[in-house]
């Protein structure tokens, strides 16, 4: 039995290391997909493009739009004469929010009024406007805060008197600068591991059946559980060697702590990678060529990890009914998992419901695979 | 229980939906015997040696393979029997001496005999040369000769081999039957389909299989005297389409088929040459010449075909 498991395993491997096609998709696959999804989906908000258009011009004004211009999330890229300029400026898409700041701005200020001004927002990508928005938000609560305190002080109150009865002062724990790469890139392991592992073994079964080597397989005595496990832990070791790899990249591109335990992060991993794999596989007995079990793969794994394993989107904010869903994905699992580990530190005390999870899809998986490898065409 | 029997077959049936692929067959194989199963494509040749193999499941109806039931004792049966398929199941990118390797390995063969085994395989298919080549560099002869080789690696019993040689020279062909000569005589059974005539000469019993049914069983000899009952007339005549229909309306020509250049017809007994000449100059064709020919092996399956098709014809009437 154990030498019928390791024939299957060897012959694996050496077809493997003999298709450069399948080594490429191990080696370079991964390191893309962590730069590209790395770069590319980035949800920090940096440099929006600001027009400006200065009814007041004064020293007031000045200091107001001052206070975005320095913060490195706005750039101004213009200033306007006219309510004509400023449409045309979102129009173009030049701008992709304006500020308007109204005659007697500084006037009104003086009078100790509240000064409304104006912020028009190019709704059309809702994500940078909301994120535009809460930026715009902060700068301008602290330069009321300072005029306010001016005027107090003007006033003939002393500084640090009870002028601003609440204060809070926010800080964020485990991603202090709230870096995007520092939650996406724990993500992405996730989510390459997951649809590398299912594209490998999606084609192996296949592979045999277009050949026409399974019929020689089924006729000899190999079990389908020993066919399966032989093919499965080549694949293994090749995924391991790729969550090196990958963890490896997202530190030393990304810069992304790794506060937790390796030891842990490597044994979930692995645990989630018999998950994977076993998708794979499961496709792979279900799944007449080459073609259809890779494009099966992919619906299987990319957009499901993408969508509904929390990567992108929050899981509590989904129906109900999706929300149940979600917990047959094992990204879904890992992800949690992995961003805990990555960011929190967090042990095994903590992490066991979601490490059990994934064990029970593996297992479920594999037994599949089997049961659906019944030895007859 | 099946005595000096390799392969046991009775009554067995396969059905795919409401086509009966196999359909109520029985015979046996003895012992070191070269059995052919012939039949033309879609006959069920295949699926018949694939359900001896455990490939697929009978519908109906009980076999045996190596004293095993096909349906109780698969897997003893897989450790007793070589399979070879039309599609060679190599691997293409392993070297000749991994496939013997893995092949080896599959079947549980030890490391000492495997060594002993991969030397006679070698010899045997001449590839002793082109050990650590890549199996997909071989030509198709070499293939099947590895193949077949990859399939006596455990040193089985029987032997089951599906259209060995599709798509082979003639000249491969001619060594894969001295090949498969060494082994029968060494005391395997050999289970061999193909739908090649000359092929179905080198066996020592053939069956032959139409439409799902077994309709003949017997030596080539044994075939050619008893179903090609009086005398085959080989025809040479001009113009040979003229000939073909007056010999249809002619009573003394009991089946007319074309045969190359001639026609070959079954008649009741010599005799019938003289009225048979007649009959065609009086429709005005030329007779070249009209002798008395032994059967061919496609005589007789041509026959048997012929016959079978009429029966089936006249039941459906």
């Amino acid at each position: 039995m154990i030498l019928r498991i390791w024939m299957v395993c060897w012959k694996e491997f050496v077809q493997i290391l003999r298709d450069m096609r399948t080594l490429a998709v191990v080696v370079v696959l991964p390191v893309l997909m962590l730069v590209l999804y790395g770069y590319a989906v980035n949800l920090d908000v940096r440099h929006v493009r600001l027009a400006v258009y200065d009814q007041d011009r004064t020293r007031e004004s000045r200091d107001l739009i001052g206070a975005f211009s320095r913060s490195e999330r706005f750039d101004v890229v213009a200033y306007l004469d006219s309510d004509h300029q400023v449409t045309e400026a979102l129009d173009d898409g030049r701008a992709r929010i304006a500020l308007v700041i109204p005659l007697r701005y500084s006037a009104n200020l003086a009078r100790g009024r509240v000064v409304p001004f104006q912020l028009i927002v190019d709704g059309s990508d809702s994500t940078t406007a909301s994120t535009a928005i809460g930026y715009a938000n902060a700068i301008v609560q602290q330069q009321s805060a300072r005029i306010s305190l001016a005027a107090v002080q003007r006033a003939g109150l002393a500084a640090g008197g009870a002028v601003i009865p609440v204060d809070a002062r926010m800080r964020f724990w485990y991603n202090p600068e709230l870096k995007s790469a520092n939650f996406m890139v724990p993500g992405l392991i996730a989510i390459i591991l997951m649809m590398l592992s299912a594209l490998l073994t999606s084609m192996t079964v296949v592979r045999e059946r277009e050949r026409g080597t399974i019929e020689s397989l089924i006729v000899s005595p190999v079990m389908p559980y020993e066919l399966m496990l032989g093919k499965l832990i080549p694949y293994v070791i090749i995924a391991f060697a790729d969550v090196i790899l990958v963890i490896a990249a997202g530190r030393l591109l990304f810069r992304v702590p790794l506060v937790g335990s390796p030891v842990l992060l490597v044994i979930c991993s692995a645990i989630f990678l018999t998950a994977a794999l076993g998708i794979g596989l499961l496709i792979s007995t279900i799944s007449g060529n080459q073609q259809t079990a890779m494009t099966i793969a992919m619906m299987a794994t990319q957009l499901p990890s993408m969508l509904l394993s929390g990567f992108l989107f929050p899981i509590n904010a989904m129906p109900t009914v999706i929300r149940w869903l979600t917990n047959i994905i094992p990204a879904r699992h890992f992800l949690v998992i992995v961003r805990s580990i990555f960011l929190k530190g967090s042990g095994i005390a903590l992490l066991w419901q979601p490490v059990l999870l994934l064990l029970m899809l593996g297992v479920f998986l594999l037994t599949m695979c089997s049961v659906r490898f019944r030895k007859k065409l | 229980m099946t005595g000096g029997h390799a392969v046991v077959v009775d009554d067995l049936v396969k059905t795919f939906g409401s086509f009966a692929a196999v359909d109520h067959i029985s015979f046996s194989v003895p012992k070191g015997e070269i059995f052919g199963f012939l039949g033309p494509n879609g006959a069920g040749k295949s699926t018949t040696i694939r359900m001896l193999c455990g490939i697929l499941t009978p519908t109906a109806g009980r076999g045996s393979v190596a004293g095993y039931d096909i349906l109780a004792e698969p897997e003893q049966i897989k450790e007793r029997i070589g399979y070879m398929s039309q599609k060679f199941s190599l691997y293409e990118d392993l070297t000749v001496e991994e496939n013997i390797e893995f092949y080896g390995g599959v079947y549980g063969v030890p490391g000492a005999r495997l060594a002993e085994r991969k030397r006679w395989i070698l010899e045997m298919a001449a590839l002793s040369q082109r050990a650590r080549s890549l199996t997909r560099e071989l030509a198709t002869g070499w293939k099947q000769r590895l193949a077949l080789g990859c399939a006596l690696v455990h040193e089985p019993e029987i032997l089951f081999l599906d259209e060995p040689t599709a798509g082979v020279d003639p000249v491969s062909r001619r060594n894969f039957w001295d090949l498969i000569y060494t082994v029968a005589r060494q005391g395997v059974t050999v289970f061999v389909t193909t739908h090649y005539m000359d092929e179905a000469e080198h066996c020592d019993r053939l069956g032959l299989i139409y439409r799902g049914k077994l309709i003949a069983l017997g030596s080539p000899q044994q075939l050619k005297e008893r179903y090609v009952a009086g005398a085959l007339l080989e025809i040479r005549a001009q113009p040979i389409m003229a000939a073909l229909d007056l010999l249809a309306q002619e009573p003394g020509a009991k089946e007319v088929a074309v045969f190359g250049a001639a026609l070959h017809v079954v008649a009741d007994s010599e005799a019938a040459i003289d009225p048979i000449r007649r009959a065609l100059e009086r429709g005005g064709v030329s007779v070249e010449r009209i002798d008395a020919i032994i059967p061919s092996l496609e005589d007789v399956f041509v026959a048997l075909i012929e016959q079978a098709d009429q029966t089936a014809a006249g039941g459906g009437a």
